[in-house]
């Protein structure tokens, strides 16, 4: 792909729409006060520490993970690698003692694709790097948690994954908010590299709040043989929440996933897609996900591009409206450009079927058991190669949820 | 155990089943003949209380109690049970979880994996409810969720249909598990069965036996007579029939 088309490229993965209207970068501060660096989990606040734990990142003595993160504000609070060949520190760091990460730095999202990326750009940053060297697979998942503890504050961040040739890695990522906060701005440019043969499974889990804005820009490169999988929940009340990641196969058999579960609350507007490009032969991608409204709007994208021939790809995008209002915009997506590209796709909005419901209060449940057991059912993702621990904090986050969701 | 009264039953305007009156003793096997179209499902699903199935005529006792305004989940409390034809796919629920709704109460002391076993739905257990399931599978689903749940009174609403031979014999014998049909003293277990066909007698031993016709219950007596009557001269002969 040329480079024009890849600026192309990411100023659509930046913004497929003005839909959520404009918001004033000015009205957000940019200054916090610094967060002192804690070696020892226990010395972290037990408010913020109960608020990261629920976005899946375990701090306890007995953790198993490969390594952790933690961002307060601007301040990196936490960074340390568990693994020989798991590194981890802030982008910045990274930047002083890697010369050649200049080469992944803004190349797979335009610092010029939109407001978002030119104010991250613009303004100093933290946000992690987490890489993993050539044929080293972490034993345990690699952790983080971007904490906005400050009301009002924008907080914008730069992270680089290398997943590097024949390694593997799991992350599971959370982004949170200070119990007292409920206003602000996340913007979070993420760049991955997944090299040849390798896996990465990256699990990222948001809990905002209502007046929360927030904007990540993803890119993702996946190279021969590789596999990426990308697991998104967001199930806690946010007021603007725009994401479309963009995930070029540009190598022989790569692979891409992204499943998204998505609840929009009352007041809430979620556009949120995935795009993915097969450009080499044998690359497959699959895009799932999982809308609920209470009352939100939720655009849900997927966008599939088949580039050669001898690519295959499936969209699946199915919506669930439970109560009187809120509105679910599926726009799935294919694109062929030469034959022997088997694309397809399967979109389904609408309200839990009555007969579903009678089917199981015939079996003995109140109606709203069967309600509650259809919407735990529709809610949880098989997400293939997922590790038992990241599945049971997917269900640990759908669980809290479909609480206050019913 | 269960008493029909005159119940006539419509769905939207159109009036279904009329003045149908019938009992099914404790442990006893009703089975109801009829062709398709002649309100035998309307029936099962009037009794379990679906609201689209409107009463508008006669009661229905269950052990008893009148149960005819009952809402359908109290009437499964209460220990009826139905096995449904064309059961509806539910996306994200795992069989699994559905038979741990089945089993209420006792979820936490029964087996499921080995509920499965003898119903040879190991690997389905795992998957969506009913989502690209085979005819088979999806009876064998049915009573396997139905053996969970233990009615006392079970409706079986066309359990032969679309089951191939292999299968048959397996169904067979769950429905003669669940109707606890190896007893003959202690037996407390009743069901309603309906066949268009009659397949299934050749597996289960019904004691009594009604025909459907026209919403209305037409002749009733020993199953395997009406049964051999049908077949000799379809259901033609049964409404031109006037022994």
């Amino acid at each position: 792909m040329s480079e024009v088309n890849e600026k192309i490229e990411s100023a659509k993965a930046a913004n497929p729409s003005p839909a959520l209207g404009d918001i004033d970068l000015e009205s957000f501060s940019k200054q916090a006060e610094e967060h002192s660096y804690q070696e020892d989990f226990s010395k972290i606040a037990e408010a913020d520490r109960q608020r990261m734990e629920d976005v899946g990142v375990v701090l306890g003595d007995s953790a198993k993970r490969s390594g952790t993160f933690l961002q307060k504000d601007h301040s990196v609070i936490h960074s340390k690698t568990q693994q020989d060949g798991v590194e981890i520190m802030s982008t910045p760091d990274a930047m002083q003692k890697y010369l050649w990460l200049s080469d992944y730095l803004w190349k797979l999202v335009s610092p010029e694709a939109d407001k978002f990326t030119r104010f991250a750009s613009d303004n100093p940053y933290q946000g992690y790097f987490i890489r993993v060297l050539p044929g080293v697979k972490a034993d345990y998942p690699v952790q983080s948690c971007l904490y906005l503890a400050k009301h009002g504050l924008a907080q914008n961040v730069h992270n680089i994954v290398i997943v590097e040739e024949g390694a593997e890695l799991n992350i599971i990522t959370g982004c949170a908010i200070a119990p007292m906060n409920d206003e602000g701005l996340h913007v979070g440019i993420s760049e991955f590299y997944i090299k040849k043969g390798a896996k990465l499974n990256f699990t990222m889990i948001h809990n905002w709040a209502p007046k929360m804005e927030v904007r990540p820009r993803t890119g993702i490169i996946i190279e021969e043989d590789a596999v990426f999988t990308n697991n998104y929940i967001c199930l806690k009340p946010v007021h603007t929440l725009q994401t479309y990641p963009i995930a070029r196969c540009v190598g022989k058999n790569a692979r891409a996933s992204f499943n998204s579960v998505l609840v929009a609350t009352s007041g809430a507007h979620l556009d949120v897609g995935s795009r993915v490009l097969l450009e080499a032969e044998g690359t497959k991608a699959e895009i799932v996900s999982r809308a609920i409204t209470t009352g939100g709007k939720i655009i849900a994208r997927g966008f599939l591009s088949g580039q050669v021939a001898d690519v295959k790809g499936h969209l699946e995008c199915r919506g669930l409206i439970l109560g009187e209002s809120g509105t679910i915009l599926a726009i799935p997506e294919l694109e062929g450009t030469v034959a022997g590209v088997d694309l397809s796709h399967e979109a389904a909005v609408g309200k839990i079927a009555e007969e579903e419901i009678e089917y199981f209060m015939a079996r003995g449940l109140s109606r709203d058991a069967a309600v509650s057991t259809i919407v735990r059912g529709f809610l949880s993702v098989d997400i293939e190669g997922l590790p038992p621990e990241l599945a049971a904090q997917i269900q640990h986050a759908t669980d809290l949820s479909q609480q206050e969701v019913l | 155990m269960l008493e029909v009264e005159n119940l006539s039953v419509k769905v939207g305007d159109k009036q279904i089943l009329q003045d149908v009156s019938f009992t099914v003793d404790i442990g006893e096997t009703l089975v109801l003949f009829g062709p398709n179209g002649g309100g035998k499902s309307t029936l099962l699903m009037a009794l379990m209380g679906f609201p689209r199935y409107e009463i508008n005529a006669g009661r229905i006792f269950f052990k008893g109690e009148d149960i005819t305004r009952l809402p359908v989940d109290e009437r499964s409390q209460r220990g009826i049970g139905i096995l449904f034809q064309r059961p509806p796919v539910v996306r994200g629920v795992k069989l699994r979880e559905m038979v741990r709704a089945c089993l209420g109460d006792r979820a936490e002391s029964v087996d499921i994996d080995e509920l499965a076993l003898r119903s040879n739905m190991t690997e389905m257990l795992d998957r969506e409810v009913n989502y690209g399931f085979s005819g088979g599978e999806v009876k064998r689903s049915e009573l396997m969720q139905l053996i969970a749940q233990e009615p006392e009174f079970a409706m079986l609403d066309e359990p032969d249909s679309g089951v191939d031979l292999m299968n048959i014999v397996l169904v067979g014998k769950m429905i003669n598990d669940l109707l606890q049909r190896d007893m003959i003293r202690s037996r407390t277990h009743s069901s309603l069965i309906i066949t268009h066909t009659g397949h299934i007698l050749d597996y289960v031993e019904a004691d009594r036996a009604c025909v459907l016709l026209n919403g209305g219950i037409w002749c009733r007596g020993n199953p395997q007579e009406i049964l051999s009557s049908i077949k000799t001269q379809g259901y033609e002969g049964c409404a031109a029939c006037q022994k």
